[in-house]
C-alpha cells in the first residue's frame, strides 16, 4: 500500500536521507529502527506531509503522491503518531482528536458529533473510558499516548505511523499498546513501528528495516533474525549485550547523603541513603513518586519535612542553585520541557550550568575547549557544536545534557529516565558513563522504567508506591520482586 | 441577563468578574462616603460609552493574541476608519451605508497586510504591527490636523447617542461583537483553529491546520473590529478625527483589557467573556476617579497595579495547574 523509491532529503546542505526504499503491506507491522539521527523520524515526516522529499518519490494506494502538507496525508488515510506529543494541554480530548478536521454541521462545529465520535473510536480501540469532554492537560501520559493515537486515526487512516510510541510508557502500559496495534493490524492497516527497544520490534513486527547515516542498510524478516545481526546492521559493529560491572563490596564507600522523614506534597517518610561509588536504581509506576524524589533532592521541589544530610552534615537544599553548589547534578526525564533551551547552540547547552554557577570554569576559551572534548567523549552527532540544538535527534540532545552535568564533577548525580529514547549504541554509551561515576566516588541514583536495565545496573534498588518507599532490593532480585513491591502485592 | 452568561458558555467565569464587583462596590462606598453617587444615569452613560468604544477593538485584540500574535496598529486604524467614514457620509444620510461599508473595507485590508506580513514573511508580529501602524501614522499626520468630514445625521443619532434606558446602542453593538466572537471561537472550524494555532503552531500544522490562513483571518477581524470602533467614535463626535485613536490610547488599552481578562499573551489559552469584564474593570475605575476628581496621576497607579496584579495572579493560577 505505501512503496517509497529512492526517497532523499538535506537540512542546510547536511544530507540526511539517501536513496531509501521501503514498502508496506495492509496488515503488516513494518518496524524501522537505526541509531540516533538515523533518519528515522525525518523519513516518517517525509511520509505523513511533514515535510518534502529532495528527490524520490512516495508511492500510496497505487499512486505516486507529493503531499503539500501534513493536512493532504491526513486525507489520503496516513496517521502519524509523532515522537513528540502533540497534543494541546489546554483543549479537551475530543477537540486535540478531531484538531484540523472538525466535524460541522450549517457552519458550526458539532461538539455533540465529535465528542460521540471520539468515544466511538476510543471504544473500537478498545481503550477505557475515558472523558472526552476534558482537557488533555489532566490526563496521565498513558492515556495521552491513546489519545495521539485516536488522533491518528480519526481519518481512517489506512497507513499509521508510530514514532517511539512506547518511550514515554511504563511497562504495564506498553501491553496495552501491544494489544492495540496487534488489533489494528488485524484490521488490514498497515503499521510503521519505529522503537529502539529491540525486544518490541521483535514481539511485533512481521518486517525490519535497519537505517544507518541515512541509508537503508537492510530489510528484514523479523523471523530470520536476531538481536546481534539487528545491533550489529545499526551500529556497525558488535555489542556485547552486558551491562557494566556492578561495584565490588569495597569499592563502595562512605554514605554521602542521608534523607531522614523526607517528605512534601508527593512524598511521605522518605529515608534514604546514597553511598559514594554505587548505583542505587530506583522503580516503581508512574507517579508512583519516582521522579518526585529526585526533584526534591535536587530542589525543584523541595523536602517540607525531614532532614537532609550531606558528608554527615545537615544541608538545605532549596533551589536547584542549592543542589549544584552542594555537588548534587539531575538529568530530567522532560529532555524538552526541562532539559534542553531548544533554539541555543549544542554547546550553550552544555556550559549552560557550568556557567550558571561559574567556580572552577575560569577561562572562556578553556571552558569551551574542555566542553568540546567532553562532547566528543560522550559521542554527539551534530553539524557542529554551534548548530541549534533543537535540530539533533533526541538522543543526541540527551548526551549534549548529559556531559552539561558531568562538566561539573558532580558527587551526587540523579538520573531520571537516562535513556529514554536512546538508541542501543548510545544506551551502552550512557551505562558505561554511570558506572564510570560511580567508580570515581560519585553517589549515582537512577529511575528507571525499563526492568533490564534497572536490573542490570543497579547495585541496588528501591521501590516506590504512593509517593513512599516499599521497600529495598539487592542485586540479582527478578522483575517479579520489582513488580510486586511496586503493585503492592502481597507476596 | 449579563454579558458573561452569554459568553461564558461552557468556560468557567473569569475571575476578572470578581474583580469588576469589587471595584465597583469600592469605588460606590468611597464616592458615597465623599456625598456623591456613583451609580446615577449620567455616570452610567458614559461608562458604557467608553466601554463600547474601548470593548470593540478589545474583542478583535482577544482574537490575535489568542493566536499568538499581537496588533499595535489597531488605534491608527481607529482614527483611519472615523475619517473614511465621515468624509465618505458628508453629512448625509444617503451616504451612509457606502461609508460605514469603506471604513470597514479599508480597515479589512489593513487587518490583510499585517497578517500576511506576520504569517506569510513571518515578520514578528510585535515588529509588523508596529510599523503598519507608524505608516498610517505618517498618513494621518501629513494630510490632516483637525477633524475633517461629517458623519451622517441619522447615524449620529442612533449609534451615537441613542439609548434603551441607560444602556447606550453602541453597548449594545459591543455585545453583538462578543457574543459572535465568543460563538466563532467556541463553535467554528476557525476559532478552534486559532486556539490551537496560539497553543502550539508547530502541533497545529501537523494536525493539518492552515496556519497561515487562520492567521491572516484573525488579522482581518481584529482590524474591522478596530474600524467598527472607528465608525462608533464618528457617530459619537459628529466628524472623522484623525487623532482620537492615540489620545484613547486604543493600542495598550485594548491589549491589558484582554490579559485583565484573562486570555495568555502568549495565545493559545483565554476567550472573550473575560475581556468584556477586562474592559468594564478599566471603564469603571474611569468612571470612579472622574467622580472623585481626583488628579489623574491616582487613577494611572491604580490602573498599573491592577494590570500587575490581574498577571501575577493568572501567572500563578498556570504554575499550580502545571504541577498538579
Ligand atoms: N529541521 C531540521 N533542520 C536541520 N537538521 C535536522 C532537522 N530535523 C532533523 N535534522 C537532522 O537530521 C538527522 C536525522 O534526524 P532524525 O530526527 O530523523 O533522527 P532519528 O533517527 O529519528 O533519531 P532519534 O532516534 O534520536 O529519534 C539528525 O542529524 C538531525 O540533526
Ligand atoms: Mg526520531
Amino acid at each position: 500500500m505505501l512503496a517509497l523509491r529512492a526517497v532523499g532529503k538535506s537540512f542546510l546542505g547536511v544530507r540526511v536521507l539517501d536513496g531509501v526504499d521501503l514498502d508496506v503491506a495492509p496488515g503488516e507491522v513494518h518496524a524501522v529502527v537505526g541509531e540516533n539521527g538515523a533518519g528515522k523520524s525525518t523519513l516518517m515526516k517525509i511520509i505523513s506531509g511533514g515535510y518534502a522529499p529532495d528527490e524520490g518519490s512516495v508511492v500510496f494506494a497505487g499512486e505516486t503522491r507529493t503531499f503539500r502538507g501534513p493536512r493532504e496525508a491526513r486525507r489520503a488515510g496516513i496517521g502519524i503518531i509523532h515522537q513528540e506529543f502533540t497534543l494541546l494541554p489546554d483543549r479537551t480530548v475530543a477537540e486535540n482528536v478531531y484538531l484540523g478536521h472538525e466535524p460541522v454541521r450549517r457552519g458550526l462545529v458539532d461538539r455533540r458529533e465529535m465528542l460521540a465520535r471520539t468515544s466511538a473510536l476510543l471504544a473500537s480501540m478498545g481503550a477505557g473510558p475515558m472523558p472526552v469532554d476534558a482537557p488533555v492537560g489532566r490526563l496521565g501520559i498513558a492515556q495521552r499516548q491513546v489519545v495521539e493515537i485516536a488522533k491518528a486515526l480519526a481519518l481512517d487512516a489506512r497507513l499509521l505511523i508510530m514514532d517511539e510510541p512506547t518511550a514515554a510508557l511504563a511497562d504495564h502500559e506498553v501491553e496495552l499498546l501491544y494489544a492495540l496495534v496487534r488489533r489494528l493490524r488485524d484490521q488490514g492497516i498497515g503499521l510503521l513501528y519505529v522503537s529502539h527497544r529491540l525486544a518490541e520490534v521483535f514481539d511485533l513486527s512481521e518486517r525490519i528495516t535497519v537505517l544507518k547515516d541515512g541509508r537503508r542498510v537492510t530489510t528484514v524478516r523479523t523471523a530470520q533474525t536476531t538481536t546481534d545481526e539487528l545491533v550489529r546492521h545499526m551500529v556497525g559493529r558488535d555489542l556485547s549485550g552486558y551491562y557494566p560491572g556492578r561495584a565490588a563490596p569495597a569499592d563502595v564507600g562512605p554514605v554521602l547523603l542521608t534523607v531522614r522523614g523526607g517528605g512534601n506534597r508527593k512524598l511521605h517518610d522518605v529515608d534514604l541513603r546514597l553511598r559514594a561509588g554505587e548505583v542505587v536504581g530506583v522503580g516503581g509506576l508512574q507517579g508512583s513518586g519516582r521522579s518526585a524524589l529526585a526533584r526534591a533532592l535536587f530542589g525543584v521541589a523541595p523536602f517540607t519535612t525531614g532532614q537532609v544530610d550531606l558528608d554527615g552534615k545537615p544541608v538545605r537544599v532549596v533551589s536547584p542553585r542549592a543542589a549544584m553548589r552542594a555537588g548534587i547534578a539531575y538529568v530530567s526525564e522532560d529532555r524538552k520541557g526541562e532539559g534542553i533551551v531548544a533554539r541555543q547552540s549544542v554547546l550553550d547547552n552544555a556550559l549552560l550550568a557550568g556557567r550558571a554557577i561559574g567556580g572552577s570554569w575560569s577561562g572562556r576559551s578553556a571552558r569551551t575547549a574542555r566542553m568540546r572534548d567532553l562532547l566528543g567523549a560522550v559521542d554527539v552527532r551534530s553539524a557542529g557544536v554551534d548548530q541549534e540544538i533543537r535540530f539533533l535527534s533526541g538522543g543526541n540532545q540527551q548526551k549534549v545534557v548529559l556531559a552539561r552535568w558531568l562538566a561539573l564533577g558532580p558527587r551526587v548525580m540523579l538520573f531520571d529516565e537516562p535513556t529514554r529514547g536512546i538508541d542501543v549504541g548510545a544506551t551502552s554509551a550512557i551505562h558505561d558513563v554511570v558506572r564510570r561515576l560511580a567508580r570515581d566516588g560519585a553517589a549515582v541514583l537512577m529511575i528507571s522504567s525499563d526492568l533490564p536495565e534497572l536490573l542490570g545496573m543497579s547495585d541496588r534498588i528501591v521501590v516506590m508506591r504512593e509517593g513512599r518507599i516499599a521497600g529495598e532490593l539487592p542485586a540479582g532480585a527478578s522483575e517479579a520482586d520489582v513488580v510486586a513491591l511496586a503493585v503492592g502485592a502481597v507476596t | 441577563m449579563s454579558a458573561q452568561s452569554l459568553l461564558a458558555a461552557r468556560r468557567p467565569v473569569p475571575g476578572v468578574y470578581l474583580a469588576l464587583v469589587l471595584t465597583v462596590a469600592i469605588g460606590w462606598l468611597v464616592v458615597m462616603l465623599r456625598g456623591g453617587a456613583l451609580f446615577n444615569q449620567a455616570t452610567m452613560v458614559s461608562l458604557l460609552h467608553v466601554a463600547a468604544g474601548l470593548g470593540l477593538v478589545a474583542v478583535g485584540q482577544t482574537l490575535v493574541i489568542l493566536g499568538g500574535s499581537l496588533d499595535l496598529s489597531v488605534a491608527y486604524v481607529v482614527s483611519l476608519s472615523t475619517l473614511v467614514a465621515a468624509e465618505t457620509m458628508n453629512g448625509s444620510d444617503t451616504a451612509l451605508v457606502p461609508g460605514v461599508l469603506l471604513a470597514l473595507a479599508v480597515s479589512a485590508g489593513i487587518g490583510l497586510l499585517n497578517g500576511l506580513l506576520i504569517a506569510r514573511f513571518r515578520i514578528n508580529a510585535f515588529i509588523a504591527t508596529l510599523g503598519v501602524g507608524l505608516l498610517l501614522k505618517g498618513y494621518l499626520d501629513s494630510n490632516y490636523d483637525g477633524p475633517a468630514g461629517a458623519t451622517s445625521p441619522s447615524l449620529v443619532q442612533s449609534l451615537g447617542y441613542q439609548r434603551i434606558g441607560p444602556v447606550p446602542v453602541s453597548f449594545l453593538l459591543l455585545l453583538v461583537a462578543a457574543v459572535a466572537a465568543g460563538l466563532a471561537l467556541n463553535r467554528t472550524r476557525f476559532g478552534h483553529h486559532l486556539l490551537a494555532v496560539g497553543g502550539d503552531a508547530e502541533v497545529a500544522r501537523l494536525s493539518g491546520v492552515r496556519n497561515q490562513r487562520v492567521l491572516v483571518t484573525a488579522h482581518v477581524l481584529c482590524s474591522l473590529c478596530a474600524g467598527l470602533a472607528g465608525v462608533y467614535l464618528a457617530a459619537r463626535l459628529g466628524s472623522g478625527a484623525p487623532r482620537v485613536g492615540t489620545e484613547g490610547i486604543y493600542d495598550l488599552e485594548s491589549i491589558a483589557a484582554v490579559v485583565i481578562g484573562g486570555t495568555a499573551l502568549a495565545g493559545g489559552r483565554g476567550g472573550v467573556a473575560g475581556t468584556v469584564g477586562g474592559v468594564l474593570l478599566l471603564a469603571s475605575i474611569d468612571a470612579i476617579f472622574n467622580q472623585l476628581e481626583v488628579d489623574s496621576f491616582a487613577k494611572q497607579v491604580v490602573r498599573g497595579v491592577i494590570i500587575i496584579a490581574a498577571v501575577a495572579v493568572y501567572a500563578r493560577r498556570t504554575i499550580r495547574k502545571g504541577r498538579s
